[in-house]
Order: C-alpha cells, then sequence, then structure tokens
C-alpha cells in the first residue's frame, strides 16, 4: 500500500512531512479499501494479526474512550488494552485523543468501534503514518521507487531462523498481504486516473475563445457571455496568481448562460469545476471545490445549463461563422468532439490537403499542447509550389502503389532530392509521403526499409518533420527494427531515432516502447582499440556508435537516464570511452555528461574509472569532444573524490590550455566551469597556481557571455581562498572587473561575484581597490535582489569588507535606509541569509554610532527572537551578533528581557566547538547584566562554563573565565548584602 | 549396382574436389551436398534429358520454390545467366558456379550476374525497352489514368537518370556498376533475382 499511497494518492502539499489527504473520488476509494482490508484482516487472518508491529502507528484520534468495551481499562481520558507485547507495552494506547496502535487486530476493533467515523480515522492515521509498511514491518521495507528486494530480504530472514522464531513468517505473510493490497489500489487508481484528463492553458484558452463566438443576447446563442475574472495573463499562460497554480489551477471564468445564474468555473489541470464565486465588492475569490470535476468546460455547461445543452447540439443549423477560419461543419465536429484545438488541426490539414488525411482524423487528435508551436505555414496556394513538390508527389505515388521494385526506384530516385532543404522535407510530409515511409518500415523488405530509413533520417533533422514522425508512430516501428538482425537496419534506426528523439514527448515514446533497453543493447561490441578487426567486429562498432548517438538524444529526459542506468548501460559506455575514435567518443561523452546531471551517475562515473578516459580526451584535438568532456567533469566535479582523481590522472593541465579556446564559447564555458569545480578542493588550487590559471582566468572577466562568466568568477572565488591567489588576481587586474561585474542581474553570476569580491576583500590591499570602486555599496544593494542565495552571499562578503575598509562604519552608515535593511533581512525565514546577516550584524555592531542606528530599528528583539533555532551554524553568528550588540546602552537588558539568555546557555551543549566560542563570548557579554546572571545560573551556565574554562582555545578560556566570575561575583555581593 | 555405387562415390569425391576450387564462396562439404542435390534433381527428370543435365523447368521450380521468385521472365533470364554455354541446360559445373555466385557472390560477382540477368538480349546493354518490358508489372494499375503505360515509362526515366551516367539512354555495365557502388539498393533495380535475405 506504500507505492499506492505516494503515487496515486493525491496529497494536498506532496513532500512537506506530514501532508494532507485530499478529499477526492480516488482518494475515498482507496481508503474504502484499505478500511475493508483492515476490517477483515483479524477475521481473514487471525495469526498474522496479531503481529505486533515494529513502531506503533500513531495519529491524533476524535474517538471518545467511553466508545471502547471489554478488553480494555477504560477511564476518563485514556484507554489501554488488557493485550500487552512480550515487553508488557499494551496493543493499544489512548491518551488525550492521541492513539497507538501495535497490532492488526488492534486495528479492526478501532475500526469496529469508529463506525460512521472509520473514513476519518483511516484518513487521519495515514496522513500521520506517510509509510505506515515501514512502521508495521520496520524501516527497511519502506517503499522505495524503483526495485524492491525487500521480499527477498524476507524470505532470507526466514530462511535463517527457521527455529523456534515463527514471527519472521507471520511478517512474511503480511508483507505479501500487503503488497497484494497495493497492488489492487494501484490498479484500482490507474483505472481511474486514466480517465482524468490533463488540461492544459493553451487547450483552457482554445475552449474559452471558441465559445466565446457563440455567445450573445439571443436565443440562439448557447450562452450569454464567458469571461475571465481576471485580465493578466502569466507567461506561462495561466491566469490564476501563483499561489493557486500551484494546485494546478490555470484561471477562472465567469459563465453567463441563458437558463441559470451565473456560474464561477475554475479551469484547472485535472479539469473543471465549479468554484464558490468571485465577492465582487472585496474582489475575494472563493477558491473552494463546489461540483464534481468535468473533463472539459462543454461537459460542465451541458450538465448545468439545458439551454446550452440543447442549443449546441443545434448550432450548425443556426450559425454561420464562415468570416474565420471554422467552417460550419468543423465547428459541429469540435463542438461534440469537445477537443478544440486539436481538431481543428486535423481538419486544417483536411480542407489543405484534400483527401490524403481524412483517415487519420482519429489518431492525430492526441497531439497535444508541445505541439502547437509548429502549426505552421503550409503550401498556401498551388500556384507558386516549387517544381521538386510535384516530383516527390510523383514519386510517392510510386511508392504506394508500386511493387518492391518499383519502390526501391521510387525510393532511391527520392534521396536524389536535396532533403536537407526545407522545401522537399515539407513537401514529402505535406503530399503524404510521412506515412508512406513509416508504413514500410512495417514489412519484411529489408530493402524498403533500409531505403525508407536513409530517407526518415535525413528528413528528421527537422523539427516538424520529427513530430509528425513522432506522431505517426514511427518512433515504436524503428524501435522494434532494433531487434532486427540485419546490422545495417539497426544503424538507421538508431540514427533515426537520434534525430527524432529531440523533443520531449518523443523521448518518452521511446521509452515507453522498450527503446532504451534496446538501444543500450546496441552498445554491447568488442572493444574497439583492438587492431585487426574482422568486417563483422567493424560493423558491430558501428552499431555502437549509432546505438550512443540514439541515447544521445534520449539522455535529455531524467526517466531515460534512469533507464539507460538500469538497462546497464554505464558499463557499457564505460568500455565504449575508451574507444579510439572521435565518431564513437563524441556520442558516448555527450551521453555521460548528460547524465552526470545525477548523482547515481556522478558515483558510477567514478566508480567506473571513467575519469581517466575523460581526462585524457580533453587532450584530443576535437573541440566538441573536448567540450563534452569538460563538461562531464564540471558536473562530475562535484564530488570531491573525483575532483582528486582529475588531479590524479593530470587533468588540470589541459583544463587551463583550454582556456586559450576564447572563440568557441561552449567550449568555454565548459572548460571554466571544470576549474570552478575543480578548484574547490584546495589541493587543485595550488596546481592551478602553477599552471598560471589565475592570469588566464582574470583575462576571461571582460568581454565573455554569461555562462562562461559564471564559472570564470565562480573559480576565481576558489582560488581567492588562497591567500597568495589573492594577491594575484590584484596583480592581474582582476579586482576591479570583479567589481563592477556587481552591477549584473544574472543571479547565478551574482552569487558567485559576491563570493569572490568576499574572498578578495580578505586582503587590505585589494580593499583599497574594492573601495575605491565603491564595492561596498553595490554590495550592499544587493540586499534589494529578491534571491535568498544572493542575498546570503552579499551579507558573507560585506564581513570581510567591512572588516578590511579603514573608514567602514562612516561608509555604511552613509548608505541611506541601508541599516535598516539589513536588519530587516532579519525576518527572512532563509536559515542561510540568517546566518550572514548575523554575520554581518555583529561586523557592524563594532562601529559604536552603527550599534546606536540598528538598535533603534530593533535589532535586539529580532535577535532574540532568532535564539530557539537548531541550526549551528546559525547559533555560531547569532551568538556572535548578540555578543557584539551588547555594547551599546540598554542592550544587554533588553536580551534578557526578550529572554534570549536561556537558550544561549543551551547552545553551550551544542557539539560545534565555534559555537561555544562565540556563545560564551556573548554569555560574557550579557553576564555584566546581573538578571542575565541569574538566568544563566538558573539555566545551569556555570557548570558547562567550567568545563569550557579546560579549553584550549584561549578567547573561549577567557570567555568563559569571564562570564563564570561575573556570576560568581554577584552571587558573592548577594551573600554579603544578606549576610553581611 | 554395388560396384557402380562405389564407382559413384569415388567419382563424388573426386567432383567435388575439381569443383570446391572453382567454387570459391563453397568448402568442400558444401560442393558435395549441392552435387548431391543437383544428382537428386537430374535424376527426377525424364531419361531422355538426363545426360544434358538440370533443364529450365526445373530450373525455374527452384527459382520459384526455394527463393520465392515469381517474375517468369527474370526466372528465364536467371537460367540464362547460369547457363553459361547456352545449351539450355545447366551442367553440374554451371551449378556450382551458379549458385557460388546466387548465394554468397561477393558484390563485384552479384553486379555482374544481376547485369546478365537484366541484358535480355544479351547485347551489353539495358535498353529502354528492356527495362519496361522488366518493370512493366511493377505498379498496380489506376484505371482512371489515360495511358496505364505512363507510369511505368516514368519510372524508366527515373531509373535511366538515375543510373544512366554517359547518358546515352541505355546502361551500360559500368554504368550499372558505378550506380549500384554508389547505392547499393539499386542492384536488384529491376526486379528480384538474387535469394532474399542473406543465406
Amino acid at each position: 500500500m506504500g507505492v499506492a499511497l505516494t503515487r496515486a494518492a493525491q496529497w494536498t502539499t506532496a513532500g512537506f512531512g506530514t501532508g494532507k489527504l485530499e478529499i477526492t473520488p480516488l482518494n475515498e476509494s482507496i481508503l474504502q479499501e484499505i478500511i475493508a482490508f483492515v476490517e477483515n484482516f483479524s477475521s481473514k487472518h487471525p495469526k498474522e494479526s496479531s503481529l505486533v508491529f515494529k513502531e506503533p502507528l500513531q495519529w491524533t484520534t476524535t474517538l471518545e474512550p467511553s466508545r471502547f468495551g471489554s478488553g480494555y481499562e477504560v477511564s476518563k481520558l485514556s484507554v489501554t488494552s488488557v493485550e500487552t507485547d512480550k515487553d508488557g507495552r499494551p496493543l493499544l494506547r489512548l491518551s488525550a485523543s492521541n492513539i497507538e496502535v501495535l497490532s492488526f487486530s488492534q486495528l479492526s476493533t478501532i475500526l469496529r468501534v469508529a463506525q460512521d467515523k472509520k473514513l476519518r480515522e483511516v484518513q487521519a492515521c495515514l496522513e500521520a503514518n506517510r509509510d505506515p509498511v515501514a512502521k508495521i514491518l520496520g524501516a527497511s521495507y519502506a517503499t522505495v521507487d524503483g526495485e524492491d528486494y525487500s521480499v527477498l530480504r524476507l524470505l532470507e530472514k526466514v530462511k535463517q531462523d527457521d527455529d523456534a522464531n515463527h514471527d519472521a513468517e507471520f511478517e512474511m505473510k503480511v508483507f505479501l498481504l500487503i503488497q497484494q493490497l497495493d497492488m489492487q489500489l494501484m490498479n484500482n487508481s490507474l483505472k481511474q486516473i486514466s480517465q482524468e484528463v490533463r488540461l492544459s492553458p493553451a487547450t483552457v484558452k482554445n475552449e474559452v475563445e471558441l465559445l466565446e463566438s457563440f455567445c450573445g443576447e439571443e436565443q440562439e446563442a448557447v450562452l450569454k457571455s464567458v469571461e475571465y475574472t481576471s485580465d493578466y495573463e502569466f507567461s506561462n499562460g495561466c491566469r490564476a496568481p501563483p499561489w493557486r497554480q500551484v494546485h494546478g489551477e490555470i484561471c477562472y471564468l465567469k459563465i453567463k448562460p441563458h437558463d441559470t445564474d451565473t456560474l464561477y468555473v475554475t479551469c484547472s489541470t485535472a479539469g473543471v469545476f465549479l468554484n464558490g464565486g468571485v465577492d465582487e465588492e472585496k474582489e475575494k475569490t472563493d477558491y473552494e471545490r463546489k461540483s464534481e470535476v468535468y473533463k472539459d468546460l462543454v461537459n460542465l455547461l451541458k450538465q448545468r445549463s439545458s439551454h446550452f445543452a440543447q442549443n449546441i447540439v443545434s448550432l450548425p443549423l443556426s450559425f454561420s461563422t464562415n468570416d474565420d477560419n471554422y467552417s460550419l461543419k468543423e465547428m459541429s465536429f469540435v463542438l461534440v468532439f469537445g477537443k478544440f484545438h486539436d481538431v481543428l488541426f486535423t481538419l486544417d490539414y483536411v480542407s489543405k490537403i484534400s483527401g490524403v488525411w481524412t483517415e487519420e482524423f482519429s489518431e492525430s487528435s492526441s497531439e497535444s499542447e508541445e505541439d502547437e508551436d509548429q502549426l505552421d505555414r503550409r503550401q498556401e496556394s498551388s500556384t507558386d509550389l516549387p517544381s521538386e513538390y510535384w516530383q516527390i508527389q510523383k514519386l510517392v505515388k510510386y511508392l504506394k502503389g508500386g511493387n518492391q521494385t518499383a519502390t526501391v526506384i521510387a525510393l532511391c530516385s527520392m534521396r536524389d532530392f536535396n532533403l536537407a532543404q526545407e522545401t522537399c522535407q515539407l513537401a514529402i510530409r505535406d503530399v503524404g509521403g510521412l506515412e508512406v515511409l513509416i508504413n514500410l518500415l512495417d514489412t519484411d523488405e529489408i530493402k524498403c526499409k533500409i531505403g525508407s530509413l536513409k530517407i526518415l533520417k535525413e528528413i528528421s533533422r527537422n523539427s516538424q518533420i520529427r513530430r509528425a514522425i513522432a506522431g505517426f508512430g514511427g518512433l515504436q516501428m524503428m524501435v522494434n527494427i532494433l531487434d532486427s538482425p540485419e546490422k545495417k537496419l539497426k544503424c538507421l534506426a538508431a540514427e533515426t531515432i537520434a534525430n527524432v528523439a529531440k523533443f520531449r514527448r518523443a523521448r518518452r515514446t521511446v521509452r515507453k516502447h522498450g527503446g532504451i533497453k534496446r538501444l543500450v543493447g546496441l552498445l554491447d561490441c568488442v572493444p574497439s582499440d583492438s587492431a585487426n578487426l574482422t568486417p563483422e567486429q567493424e560493423k558491430d562498432i558501428e552499431v555502437a556508435r549509432c546505438g550512443a548517438l540514439a541515447l544521445w538524444s534520449c539522455s535529455k529526459s531524467t526517466r531515460n537516464k534512469e533507464a539507460i542506468r538500469k538497462a546497464g548501460g554505464i558499463p557499457l559506455l564505460a568500455r565504449l570511452l575508451k574507444s579510439p575514435h572521435e565518431n564513437m567518443l563524441i556520442p558516448v561523452v555527450g551521453t555521460l555528461q548528460e547524465c552526470a546531471s545525477e548523482q547515481s551517475y556522478r558515483t558510477a562515473i567514478q566508480s567506473e574509472k571513467m575519469i581517466e578516459d575523460l581526462v585524457k580526451n580533453l587532450s584530443r584535438d576535437n573541440q566538441e569532444l573536448q567540450m563534452h568532456c569538460a563538461s562531464a567533469i564540471f558536473k562530475c566535479a562535484e564530488e570531491k573524490e573525483t575532483r582528486e582523481l582529475v588531479r590524479q590522472f593530470d587533468g588540470l593541465k589541459p583544463l587551463v590550455t583550454l582556456l586559450s579556446m576564447s572563440e568557441n564559447k561552449q567550449l568555454l564555458a565548459a572548460a571554466t566551469g571544470a576549474i570552478w569545480k575543480c578548484s574547490i578542493s584546495l589541493e587543485n588550487v595550488a596546481k592551478f597556481q602553477e599552471y598560471k590559471a589565475i592570469d588566464l582566468l582574470v583575462g576571461l572577466l571582460t568581454d565573455q557571455p554569461e555562462e562562461v562568466l559564471v564559472n570564470v568568477v565562480g573559480a576565481l572565488g576558489e582560488c581567492a581562498q588562497e591567500q597568495s591567489n589573492r594577491a594575484i588576481i590584484r596583480k592581474c587586474g582582476g579586482i576591479q572587473p570583479l567589481v563592477s561585474l556587481l552591477t549584473g542581474t544574472n543571479q547565478a553570476l551574482l552569487i558567485n561575484v559576491t563570493k569572490a569580491v568576499g574572498a578578495c576583500a580578505i586582503d587590505p590591499e585589494n580593499m583599497t581597490i574594492i573601495d575605491r570602486m565603491d564595492g561596498l555599496r553595490l554590495l550592499w544593494s544587493l540586499f534589494k535582489n529578491p534571491n535568498p542565495d544572493v542575498q546570503a552571499s552579499a551579507a558573507w562578503a560585506i564581513c570581510p569588507c567591512i572588516e578590511n575598509s579603514k573608514d567602514a562604519g562612516e561608509v555604511v552608515r552613509s548608505f541611506v535606509g541601508g541599516l535598516e535593511l539589513i536588519v530587516n533581512l532579519l525576518k527572512s525565514d532563509n536559515k542561510e541569509v540568517l546566518a550572514s546577516v548575523c554575520a554581518a550584524i555583529a561586523k557592524i555592531a563594532k562601529d559604536e554610532e552603527n550599534l546606536a542606528v540598528i538598535t533603534d530599528h530593533g535589532v535586539v528583539a529580532m535577535l532574540a527572537k532568532l535564539t530557539k533555532t537548531t541550526d549551528d551554524k546559525l547559533r555560531r553568528y547569532l551568538a556572535e551578533a548578540i555578543g557584539n550588540c551588547c555594547m551599546w546602552g540598554s542592550n544587554r537588558m533588553s536580551f534578557g528581557e526578550t529572554g534570549a539568555v536561556a537558550p544561549l546557555v543551551h547552545y553551550l551543549k551544542s557539539s560545534d566547538t565555534m559555537v561555544h566560542q562565540a556563545t560564551s563570548v556573548a554569555l560574557f557579554q550579557l553576564s555584566k547584566d546581573a538578571n542575565n546572571c541569574i538566568t544563566m545560573h538558573e539555566n545551569g551556565a556555570v557548570k558547562l562554563l567550567l568545563s569550557l574554562v579546560g579549553s584550549t582555545d584561549e578567547v573561549l578560556q577567557e570567555a568563559a573565565a569571564g562570564c563564570v566570575a561575573n556570576i560568581r561575583r554577584l552571587a558573592l555581593a548577594n551573600e554579603k548584602a544578606r549576610y553581611g | 549396382m554395388a560396384e557402380g555405387s562405389v564407382m559413384s562415390r569415388k567419382n563424388l569425391q573426386m567432383l567435388s574436389e575439381s569443383l570446391a576450387k572453382v567454387a570459391k564462396h563453397f568448402n568442400k562439404k558444401e560442393v558435395k551436398c549441392l552435387i548431391r542435390l543437383y544428382n537428386d534433381l537430374v535424376g527426377e527428370q525424364s531419361e531422355r534429358r538426363m545426360g544434358a543435365g538440370l533443364d529450365r523447368s526445373k530450373f525455374r521450380n527452384i527459382l520459384h520454390n526455394t527463393f520465392g521468385m515469381t517474375d517468369d521472365m527474370i526466372m528465364d533470364r536467371a537460367f540464362r545467366a547460369f547457363d553459361k554455354d547456352n545449351d539450355g541446360f545447366i551442367s553440374i559445373k554451371e551449378w556450382i558456379e551458379g549458385l557460388s555466385v546466387f548465394l554468397r557472390g561477393t558484390l563485384d560477382e552479384r553486379i555482374k550476374y544481376c547485369f546478365d540477368v537484366y541484358d535480355l538480349n544479351g547485347d551489353g546493354y539495358i535498353s529502354r525497352e528492356e527495362m519496361f518490358h522488366m518493370l512493366k508489372n511493377s505498379l498496380t494499375k489506376q484505371p482512371t489514368e489515360e495511358d496505364p503505360d505512363e507510369g511505368i515509362k516514368d519510372l524508366v526515366e527515373i531509373t535511366l537518370k538515375k543510373m544512366d551516367h554517359d547518358h546515352d539512354g541505355r546502361l551500360s555495365f559500368s554504368d550499372f556498376e558505378k550506380a549500384v557502388r554508389d547505392e547499393e539498393l539499386l542492384l536488384e533495380a529491376f526486379g528480384s533475382c538474387l535469394p532474399d535475405t542473406k543465406v
């Protein structure tokens, strides 16, 4: 049931811990099935039902303790069952509406007791226990995506301890029963889901436009009016506000039918339904669903307005819409079928290319949103058609009406046209040649198949043709051909797939028809570096190359990456990576770099020892290959081990060499990216210094596209972590361009630039340059950037700037509204932003006047509010900020009053020594106030501080000792006052 | 009888050895099997023809039944291509040599064989008329068209345009050879005359 619950059930806010199950028909039926399962469990499987769960299922119940009868100890607020497990824990325990259950028999009792509240109880239980199987049988049975070996594990367990312990056997039975239920649930929900329609903004828009054209006051009109509630359309085509878009809602309509009240309709991806309507005065929309979900507007309106239902049928008789593109016949079609734009697409075709397409009507109507930008220019009139058009038409005629011999001649002749030219490509499609070519793939004639694929391979370079091929089911045929024993056919089919699978739907089709597995199968050939190959082996290698080409195209979809891995593609790719031929290496490395976005691939690339080959190929004289290798390293070097390996195989030098390829921007972007990620390891930075990479990188700071700049700056930022490199950057004149990049808008670039500037600012000489260029102001202005990563990165960069700039205090003060801006960032809910801003505030607070200003802006209360955090990084900088903010006026007292002291004391229990240091400094400052000393003492600070006095960290030692002294002094004074 | 069979076994051995040298693509054992097959086929024929070898109708039966060929004219031409000495019978040597090309021939050998088949009158050229003759059944007739042969004529022109490199309105062997080397699919341009799938 785990799988069904995670995949099929509709959760309101998926992915956020405890979600809520939406009240939808689908969920309801799932719940009902689960209820039936649990209710009958104890009667059907009495032994298994007494199996004690590994962990109790807990949830908040609405059941009254009084509902429980015999077998339970019932008190006013609690219930415990008489039955217990081996350790004496009761199998059911209810106290103050929190219920814990340890066996199926108890679960079924609850359901019996709950009576009409069954549904509610099961729902609450499942909401609180997202993966019940894991609790029932233990964490190793948690629901996992993909292959699941838990049955095998269980079987082994049963085998091992078949002695006295029969529990494992019961577990096995329970597990199988649950799996069975899971299957059943999935099957049922699949049935439901398959009936669902997914609407897109485009389909909705078309439907609305069409309905609009039938609106009017006269009686024959189907509706009075249709209008959107919002005029603003977002770039994705939705009109719903973004916070509703996350629920899949597209737009809201106000529809006035002739016979009933105004209808307020929500169009969402799951269908259309009535909502609560718009309150015109308050301009508020009630988004709640008020009706069942219909698959489109026409169906909803048919149900809600009988006038609409009647008139929609008689439309063709009463309307004339000759003025626009749609004819009467089309309209009636459209309204009856309710698939507006698809049908228009087809009919458009029909009217232009007479006769040929009529049979295709039903199939092609399944095309959807992805393709509509492709409803393209077609040959307008027959007069200005090029002569090729007629010749191709004639050849297609022979293809259709000829035997094998004539077909082969026609195919060969067709190849003499310039198939790279769009006129010819579209001519083939427009005269109906594509279907014939694709049909030929389904014959037994190898020659016809070869001829057809040779043409398809060429013309599929055109995106419209690709979509048409996929639309006619060509991909399925080609996937089937991959099984052919004829190697030439396999090659052609794979190459054509490589061309066609350039868009998402095609890639999905390839996967759905088992294409990935077959393509991976093609990769299996003899190691290609062995000398004197037989002709057959050479053909195998060619097959593998074509397979790699196709996989490269397919690997642009995440699911396909997964499928390639599961089909065992990684070791095969690793083997092909050793090939000496560039035409083989490019698709192989291309696939690998595409897949390296997945963690599983990065690990595999490392463990299959592919880094060495990637590094080796960096030095080949082929820019495309170099680019893919560099970009694979770019993605893989996120892992520390990979970075080490690149260095060990001497990959850093070739990367630096690539920096001189300033014309090829893609290559440059990949190479700089690889350098950036590699420079995260300090050992690599030393190497880069040796190869004079920094000079080269600084040279790339100007006149480069953003994708290069991001990486260059990222690399410089990493390099500048090293003291000597900061000077090198300055000497090469890198500081100025870096600072001027702070005015950019690219978020990724800004994050890297701020980091680099911050790192450079640690060097005081650099800081003078930054100051001269007003860098601090530029950094400060980034606090207005909406991206929290930019904010945090800017705040981190500001810390060293303030520290190293001579008159930073004054400069900061001169920023109008600057201090208020930064204090207000403490309201952010991003931990990184908070930590960085605290760090910056700690620096700012060192200037007394500034401290006074931020105190006025209420910094004390805001810092105090944050003290409850458990994040060690934030704790450290927060403590630092609090320590420094104590220096002004009555801030010490204020911290005490706002309750910041007690949580701070608890920071001392953290495992992070940096937290200890900052905290004890802060406590030392706070302890100068008597009331704070009392709070500290009450919270057991003395003991904690005493243990820290023994630390080797002098700052920590001193602060801790000082704090203890302050507390002690107060106590003495107190005693003195009392007894003295 | 016993003596005869000993003799024939000895003969068979020698014959297969000598023929295996002629036919590059078969080994001795395969040659032996093919000789047996030939003998069986010849044995089924009437007494009168036994000495001369395999006759036309028997050979056509094989092409039809075993290799799925249907075109009468092509089959006749295939017989002529096998029957090197033009005596109307295929001798044991012609049988082995012919099959060697037919089943396992290199591209060169197959080009030569196909050209021989398509050159109906054996004048060294495939003429327009010959092409028309061979292609005349390759299109389904459209009853609507005024001239039912128009499609065929057009097909011949298309083929000539593609294959006639010296533009003399007919295909010489070198024309044919060049066209096939450019595009192997054109090997059987005028009708299927080789086995369908590779053996």
